[in-house]
């Protein structure tokens, strides 16, 4: 048994779509359309019309503020390095996420119950001490003697810490489920264990690598408070999110808005490339 | 190369050498050690480096504990309405049809993909006094949305939304409407059929999605930090504590805060975990 626990909420589990079971659901009463009208006044008021006003904001000042926003030399270097350390993070997350997965499953060894909560770990703790402790051991003082405060590497390793569970979490499931059958027969007819993975294991586990590898990117270009403490306010390590909050605190929500909205473009590029990606290899096996 | 040495327990089935178990076993034990253990367990070590110390000192600052009590409403009172928009929600998301449902079960999910300087962002511009789309109008009613309460609640509503609806959809879907149907049949109203037949049904799915709301709103950073306007004192969470002690050399205090947040935060886990044994004991 593995308790999937995300108390971070960006949860590796992926909601199943809400459909009408079997022509059960009923229309609409008077009491549910008031339910589901006072729902509907609250959910606008708190996520979209905000959400609708920073693209409002965003697009006001027509392509100017983009030119702006991408043209700006810290800002574009930010995004950048955004970009380049979650597609480096996701890529370690597919790794090493399946390989968690795989060692949790399959291999059995005294405290592995106690590895599986240690997963949890980066979801549960608030980001802002996510930053802490990774400051705390590879900080000022640490005694590895590293000290990644205020740099590249810095940010780097708090963006893996905080993404670590989601890869983990989406394959753990499916491998639990996966029969071992076809890998027997597999391997009674020579194929080499390296075949194996490659052509009967991987096949199954793909769709999952690659459902948790996207909502490691989304995370990733998104996340604030744990790198907040470790880019230590230096320009060479201001991610999309920290540039974000500079502009809104110089009183550019306009700028702030622009950044936003870049990232949803890469956020949606992102799933797209991802999904062309996961086909490929669903073709070429 | 598949030397077939499987020597009984060592591995499941799928066989694999000895020597590539324990190279994955150490790699991943070592990866993990590295990235979480080691470092989480040096937190708490700076923590407890002078006993109890740090924690005191921290608890007698009249900053501290305003922005651990303040933490504290925050999270209770974002919780509630999460709760009660959440109960609203799935239940018309799995047993209504209309117009847009789909939509609505899309859109539920869009905070969970928002960077939280974003979502902070959102409700600037809509409820700053100044240039927010509401504000103004609401300051001059005497409503004080954002670097006020009502604005660090609304941040952490937005960031925490989906966690009950997201545990409550699925139970309900799995639940089915047979019993719910009787009960109407029998002559129950739809008030009695909630609390009689259909909480009853979701209530572990709540409880865990109320705990992991909690544990979520009480960590929650970058969103009210936006909005908060992060006055000592008055506006200042605990999380925001960790950040300003920390830039400011105050390491000890800075350890203390965290620590604390930290100890919730396994309490919920905790909490979560026994939850879901239960859970799993009675569907047994």
């Amino acid at each position: 048994m593995t308790a999937t626990v995300s108390v971070d909420g960006r949860s590796a589990r992926a909601r199943r779509p809400a459909r009408s079971t079997s022509g059960s659901a009923r229309k609409l009463t008077a009491t549910s359309g008031l339910g589901l009208g006072v729902a509907m006044i609250w959910f606008s008021l708190l996520v979209l019309i905000p959400l609708a006003a920073v693209v409002v904001k965003a697009s006001g000042g027509g392509w100017s503020t983009f030119e702006h926003v991408l043209t700006n030399a810290s800002t574009f270097r930010a995004l950048r390095f955004t970009l380049v350390m979650a597609v480096i993070a996701t890529v370690l997350n597919a790794v090493m996420g399946t390989v968690i997965a795989w060692v949790l499953v399959r291999d059995r060894f005294p405290g592995k119950g106690l590895l599986d909560l240690v997963i949890d770990i980066p979801f549960a703790l608030p980001t802002i001490v996510a930053g802490l402790v990774m400051l705390s051991l590879y900080g000022p003082g640490s005694p590895l003697g590293v000290n990644v405060y205020g740099t590249k590497p810095g940010v780097f390793l708090a963006i893996a810490f905080v993404t670590l569970p989601f890869v983990v979490r989406t394959v753990q499931p499916v491998l639990e489920a996966l029969e071992t059958d076809a890998e027997e027969a597999a391997a009674s007819l020579g194929a080499s264990r390296f075949t194996t993975l490659r052509r009967i294991v991987l096949p199954s586990l793909t769709p999952a690598i690659f459902a948790g590898a996207s909502l490691s990117f989304a995370r990733a270009i998104s996340e604030y408070g744990s790198v907040v403490l470790l880019s230590g306010n230096r320009a060479g390590t201001a991610v999309a999110s920290t540039r974000t909050y500079s502009y809104i605190e110089g009183g550019n929500t306009a700028a702030a808005a622009a950044i936003a909205v870049v990232l949803l473009v890469v956020a949606l590029l992102a799933i797209i490339v991802l999904d062309v990606l996961q086909r490929r290899m669903a073709r070429h096996g | 190369m598949a030397s077939h040495v499987s020597s009984p327990g060592s591995t499941a089935a799928g066989g694999g050498t000895t020597a590539t178990t324990w190279l994955l076993r150490v790699l991943v034990v070592g990866y993990l050690v590295m990235l979480v253990v080691w470092p989480t367990a040096y937190l708490l070590r700076h923590t407890f480096a002078h006993g109890f110390e740090s924690l005191q000192a921290v608890l007698q600052d009249p900053d501290v504990t305003h922005a651990l009590t303040l933490t504290g409403q925050v999270a209770v009172a974002a919780v509630v309405i999460n709760l009660v928009f959440g109960m609203v929600v799935s239940l018309l998301l799995v047993r209504y049809d209309f117009p847009g449902k789909r939509v609505l079960s899309w859109l539920i999910d869009l905070p969970l993909s928002a960077s939280p300087v974003v979502v902070g962002l959102a409700l600037l511009l809509v409820y700053s006094p100044i240039y927010g789309w509401f504000g103004p109008t609401l300051r001059n009613n005497g409503i004080e949305v954002i670097f006020a309460k009502p604005g660090i609640i609304m941040a952490t509503c937005f960031v925490a939304l989906p966690l009950i609806i997201r545990e409550i959809v699925p139970v309900l879907e799995e639940l089915g409407d047979d019993q719910e149907q009787a009960a109407r049949s029998l002559g129950a109203n739809a008030w009695q059929t909630f609390w009689r037949v259909t909480l009853p049904g979701i209530r572990w799915a709540v409880a865990y999605g109320v705990v992991l709301s909690l544990a979520r709103s009480l960590g929650e950073f970058g969103a009210v930090k936006v909005v908060s306007g992060n006055v000592k004192g008055q506006t200042e969470t605990a999380t925001k504590v960790v950040e300003r002690t920390y830039q400011s050399q105050d390491l000890d205090a800075s350890y203390a805060v965290a620590f604390m947040l930290v100890f919730a935060a396994v309490v919920c886990l905790v909490v979560v975990a026994l939850l879901r044994t239960r859970d799993e004991k009675e569907k047994a």
